[in-house]
């Protein structure tokens, strides 16, 4: 490529807004060739793709970023927009409060106990472990907690984002396995244990999947925090 | 459709405020979802018979949210910066991470049906 050409499109957020679009699509469309399969989940597609591009083009993250930015932005009004799915699903939501109340509770309190127990057993250091603990909340929410209590932020993105994936990946099967068939339930755990990308995947399953995960998530986002400072000295020192 | 997308920025800003003069535990967007839902269903007891999905922060709710994943692909790139970070303290993050998710799916939907069983006996 004319090396001028490149110069230009690098210092523009188009090139970079347009190639996450661009893979996104691909992802997308994989994924549904594929039948929505668990395993073709298509933020790890276009996350692997563009990744590749950066890695071919040699591009700094930041620069990507500045395109990316855009994208990135909308996560906060989409997190909004859950409200609509909350109010159109009240009734389902509140006969099922007392459930969803008391599986909050258990389900936060496992998510952070058994990461950090775990990782510990395996030698993982502390700051691992501080890093590890918030990881089932959204990822704003998680950084913050992190920091505050000496973890590494960016460790907390990454072990955030794998979460998502891999909840996202595995709920599907794991929930059909069990022979589950309350929609309510399922989704409820897949956004309470993986945030927004489990909260995308149960939407793409099943409508109310998709309400209570995002309401379980937004739930998350609140308890998880409170939780992190009380449990984390019970189990590391 | 610009309505809706105005409301929603408008629910998160309120969300943020709130959140930064009272700091309130939970993040802007969070509080943002209680506040779209208490203004539709203070919306539906003007018109009781009115669908959420045709007006207009329905529409651009239902379009937001299908396309969600689509905005994790910023920050998910982020990780392949970082992802030496992640093999330098080895398999024990990846082996707590697969396992402690897996449980807490397990504990949730298991707490979640084992209370809903309860009730309706």
């Amino acid at each position: 490529m004319n090396w001028r050409l490149w110069v230009y499109l690098q210092t523009t957020p188009l090139f970079w807004l347009t190639a996450t679009l661009g893979a996104f699509l691909i992802a997308d469309e994989l994924s549904k060739r594929l039948r929505r399969h668990p395993l073709a989940n298509p933020v790890l597609i276009a996350v692997a793709l563009v990744a590749a591009l950066l890695k071919l083009s040699d591009t700094p993250y930041k620069t990507y970023f500045d395109g990316a930015q855009f994208v990135h932005f909308l996560l906060g009004p989409a997190t909004v927009a859950l409200g609509a799915p909350f109010y159109k699903n009240f009734a389902l939501v509140r006969r099922n409060a007392l459930p969803m109340a008391a599986a909050l509770v258990v389900g936060a309190v496992v998510a952070i106990v058994s990461s950090v127990l775990i990782a510990a057993w395996l030698g993982a250091p502390r700051e691992a472990l501080v890093s590890m603990a918030p990881k089932s909340v959204t990822a704003g929410v998680a950084m913050a907690v992190s920091e505050k209590l000496g973890g590494l932020p960016p460790l907390t993105a990454v072990l955030v984002i794998l979460t998502g994936v891999i909840g996202a990946v595995v709920v599907t099967p794991m929930m059909n396995l069990l022979r589950i068939r309350d929609y309510a339930a399922r989704g409820f755990a897949a956004g309470l244990a993986s945030h927004g990308i489990g909260t995308a995947r149960a939407f793409t399953v099943n409508p109310i999947a998709g309400a209570f995960a995002g309401i379980a998530m937004g739930l998350n986002a609140v308890v998880t925090p409170v939780l992190v400072p009380l449990i984390l000295p019970l189990l590391i020192r | 459709m610009l309505r809706g997308v105005f409301l929603l920025l408008f629910c998160q800003l309120v969300g943020e405020v709130l959140v930064r003069s009272l700091s309130l535990p939970a993040p802007g967007p969070v509080i943002g979802i209680a506040l779209l839902a208490a203004g539709l269903a203070l919306w539906a007891r003007r018109s009781p018979a009115a669908d959420v999905d045709a007006t207009d922060v329905g529409k651009a709710a239902n379009a937001m949210l299908a396309s969600l994943s689509l905005l994790f692909v910023p920050a998910g790139v982020g990780v392949v910066q970082y992802f030496d970070l992640l093999t330098a303290y080895g398999v024990a993050l990846a082996v707590a991470l697969v396992v402690s998710t897996v449980l807490t799916l397990l504990a949730t939907v298991g707490v979640f049906l084992l209370v809903k069983r309860r009730m309706a006996e």
